[in-house]
């Protein structure tokens, strides 16, 4: 029983790091999904506004990579990418506990972001010089999702330097 | 720093000399042309609608000639083409084309009329094609199709839908009519979806049939050919031979233009350069003999161009100061920080009575996108990326030129802060020298190891910077606002909103440095007198604020109300302070990510798929990361901007300065002196 208690750090490790990077993936999939499907309803009509719809669409990737980012961080620290190290049950938890600011934060933001930049595609349709308005109030949104991915990449680096 | 100083320009001028005085300012395109209205006895204002119109129609007529031509003759268009601009052609070349003008618009109307003809002969082929498809099951039939009978017999020429014999038809007619005898039918054509049939019967009878065959579902094809099919099947393909030379010859001719391609979009500027010059007529007022124009013009052009009307065209040119607010602004900035206007556009221009903050801006708006992106490769290959299209297109329109330059100088900042931090491409070479040479890498200062430190091992650190460049970019915008003020001559106003927050925030962050917690956080802390020192001075900052920020109101209750709303402004000091924070998750994101993509390259081993590997995942891993860190470095380096920074004091809602010019899509102009 102990043995499986002792082993489970690992896995929980690894949950946190899939936990990161498939919710806030899942988010922003979403996210880049409902603007794409705006920025193609757009290029019917004004084929030459690709360039700038494609950045409305792409606001929404960032969360994503942060789940990324964190994801592989936890992987690093834990060694699962080479020389596999003891992680016990408090470290792996600690990891898990470390990955969820990001995800959630992450999922949620990349999808309300969306919303905001849908409507920022219909902006910018009607108007293509107010371009620079219209990005700032999707890039509100993702404040939220960099101060959890803040906290998560400060958390993770702090469980590593402890010794538990 | 700086906005031109913009001044009213009034222009009188003898009538005879309208056009020209019109087309030198609309060259030159120094004046922006305001609405005189003025109407009275003396003066009048031209209708000139039915000329925009008329040009606009021309203009259009030569853009869709040279769509037409283009379809037939592809003309070359590099990748790079939207870089290049407009193409530049001396004062004589200009001359020299609008003399041709009128043989080109015939070159024009002839395209148009071709394609027209081609587009009727493609009509015409399809109603034979049509046609020949109807006939196909018919070419055996031997009489013509609206052939009806002879003396005493009627025929029925016509189909069943769906597959039938003979035996079929005649057993369905029995049914019907079984006393009617001497029915022949003849199968000409069958298959799974029709069968066309051939019935003869004797002419009492003809009623009957007719009626019979119509419930068994007998009904007349939609074409009748009116000679026998076979005959009619040579004459389709011959007029569909003949249409098939017409479209030929057309084209032909069509193709035969190729070479006046560059006139006819020379075609089309000048029309819309036209029919831009005549909506002017609408803001000018016009007598007899003279007519006045006025605008704005900022003070640098003013002197020449008062110089030249009066020489050439002995124009009465009067210049005063523009002193009305809704004058419009433009900005001077120096060749550094100018990129950087593009920004501010797209936020608002300066009121008339605050500054420009562009050149302060641009300083941090360049150290901002440098340690978001901060990636040494990565701001090597975007500077080099844009010095070089800088260097190549020479005739690159303005607001491109402007973009590419600024992103020259975040590039050049993001090598700066890459090479401080050790990130070239991640960390790329450490990976290629271990995984590919077996060697730990040598100790490149910058691109293996960082010149300060690296972000990835010490985040603290990062955090405290990031916050620090943020206190002095939130507290160099407050010092804006005390410029503004001092521009105003409102010099109380300055201790009220500035100073005050300067105590209270200063004294704030002072008294938290003394706090133990600062020692893990920050790695040191003040001594204990600056607790006391930041708690006075913050003190002295949030009575300021307390009794001055609602002064406007007499009643002192509302007074004293409204300076604690402002008091309660703190919380937005410190989330915007905290907003900084992006400075680090961005910078981490590209780092890591990079390193991400040289982990994954690097895992087939030392082989030479490794390699290939290796290089392949390089290149798009590097690009993927290039692009979307690039476009988060670009929006929230504009978001620190526009919402932490312009928010301490920046009002804008001035109206930029646009000129009366050239707007033409392929040609400019250049112009002499």
């Amino acid at each position: 029983m102990s043995e499986i208690l002792n082993n489970s750090g690992l896995f929980l490790a690894l949950l946190g790091a899939a936990f990161a990077t498939f919710m806030a993936g899942i988010g922003s999939a979403i996210g880049v999904g409902k603007a794409g499907v705006a920025a193609a309803g757009v290029l019917s009509e004004q084929p030459d506004l690709f360039g700038k719809v494609l950045i409305f669409q792409l606001l929404p990737a960032t969360q994503g990579i942060y789940g990324l980012l964190v994801g592989f961080l936890i992987l690093s620290n834990v060694g699962l990418l080479g020389g596999v190290e003891e992680v016990s049950l408090l470290k792996g938890s600690l990891y898990f506990a470390a990955s969820l600011p990001i995800a959630f934060a992450g999922f949620y933001s990349a999808i309300h972001q969306s919303k905001c930049s849908v409507a920022g595609i219909g902006t910018v349709v009607k108007k293509p010089d107010q371009m620079g308005k219209a990005l700032i109030l999707p890039a509100m949104v993702e404040t939220y999702a960099i101060l959890a991915l803040l906290i998560s990449i400060l958390a993770v680096n702090g469980i590593n330097g402890i010794q538990v | 720093m700086a906005m031109l100083k913009m001044q009213r320009i009034y222009i009188y001028a003898l009538l005879k000399y309208c056009k020209d005085i019109l087309e030198t300012l609309q060259r030159r395109g120094v004046i922006e042309i305001e609405d005189m209205n003025l109407e009275d006895s003396v003066f009048y204002k031209d209708d000139t609608s039915a000329f925009q119109a008329q040009y606009q129609r021309l203009a259009s007529t030569a853009s869709e000639a040279n769509g037409i031509l283009s379809r037939y003759v592809p003309q070359k268009k590099g990748l790079l083409s939207s870089f290049k601009g407009r193409k530049q052609i001396t004062r004589e070349k200009y001359d020299e084309l609008v003399d041709e003008t009128q043989d080109i618009l015939r070159i024009a109307y002839d395209i148009i009329s071709c394609q027209k003809n081609i587009d009727t002969n493609e009509a015409e082929k399809i109603k034979y094609q049509t046609q020949l498809d109807i006939i196909q099951p018919w070419l055996s039939l031997d009489v013509p199709m609206n052939f009806t009978g002879t003396a005493t017999t009627k025929a029925f020429i016509g189909k069943f839908s769906g597959p039938k014999t003979s035996t079929e038809i005649v057993t369905e007619l029995a049914q019907i009519i079984p006393d009617i005898e001497g029915i022949e039918v003849e199968i000409i054509h069958s298959d799974q979806n029709q069968t066309c049939v051939f019935i003869l019967t004797s002419k009492k009878d003809a009623d009957a049939v007719s009626d019979a065959l119509r419930r068994i579902g007998f009904e007349y094809p939609s074409y009748v050919s009116p000679v026998i099919p076979k005959q009619r099947e040579k004459e389709i393909n011959k007029h569909l031979s003949n249409r098939d030379g017409r479209i030929l010859e057309n084209e032909k001719n069509i193709k035969a233009y190729a070479k006046y391609a560059e006139k006819l979009k020379f075609l089309e500027d000048y029309y819309i350069m036209k029919a831009e010059r005549y909506a002017v007529y609408d803001d000018i007022a016009t007598s007899r003999n003279t007519f006045v124009l006025s605008g704005y013009i900022p003070e640098p052009d003013a002197d020449t161009l008062k110089k030249y009307l009066e020489e050439n065209y002995d124009a009465e040119v009067e210049i005063e100061d523009a002193v009305n607010d809704d004058a419009p602004v433009k900005l001077k900035n120096s060749k550094f920080t100018e990129p950087v206007e593009s920004v501010l556009a797209t936020y608002s221009y300066p009121d008339k009575h605050e500054a420009d903050p562009t050149s302060i801006m641009a300083i941090f708006y360049y150290i901002f996108f440098g340690l978001m992106f901060s990636d040494a490769g990565y701001g090597i290959v975007m500077a080099l990326a844009c010095g070089i299209c800088l260097l190549k297109f020479k005739g690159m329109e303005a607001g491109l030129r402007r973009s590419m330059k600024m992103f020259f100088w975040c590039g050049v900042t993001t090598t700066f802060w890459g090479l401080l931090f050790g990130s070239f491409f991640g960390d790329a070479v450490s990976v290629i020298s271990n995984t590919f040479f077996h060697t730990p890498p040598p100790d490149i200062p910058g691109l293996v190891v960082p010149i300060w430190f690296n972000p990835v091992d010490e985040p603290m650190r990062m955090l405290m910077f990031s916050f620090l460049l943020g206190i002095i970019h939130l507290f160099t915008g407050l010092a804006i606002q005390a410029y503004n003020d001092i521009k105003n001559k409102e010099y109380l106003a300055i201790i009220y909103d500035v100073i005050s927050w300067y105590l209270l925030v200063g004294g704030l962050i002072l008294a938290l440095l003394t706090m133990d917690m600062m020692q893990n956080i920050a790695g040191f802390t003040l001594p204990p007198i600056w607790e006391k020192a930041g708690l006075i001075m913050a003190a002295v900052g949030a009575v300021i604020i307390l009794i001055f920020s609602g002064r406007e109101s007499r009643n002192p209750i509302i007074r004293l109300a409204k300076g604690a709303y402002g008091l309660y402004g703190t919380t937005s000091y410190l989330s915007d302070i905290l907003s900084y924070s992006r400075l680090l998750a961005l910078g981490l994101a590209t780092g890591v990510i990079a390193t991400v993509f040289n982990k994954i390259g690097s895992m087939m081993g030392d082989s030479v798929v490794g390699i290939i590997m290796f290089i392949v995942i390089f290149i798009i891993g590097h690009g993927v990361n290039i692009g979307i860190n690039a476009l988060g470095a670009y929006v929230h380096t504009n978001r620190l901007q526009f919402v932490e920074f312009f928010g301490k004091f920046y009002t804008g809602g001035g109206k930029a300065f646009k000129p009366f010019k050239i707007n033409t899509k392929h040609y400019t102009v250049k112009e002499e002196n």
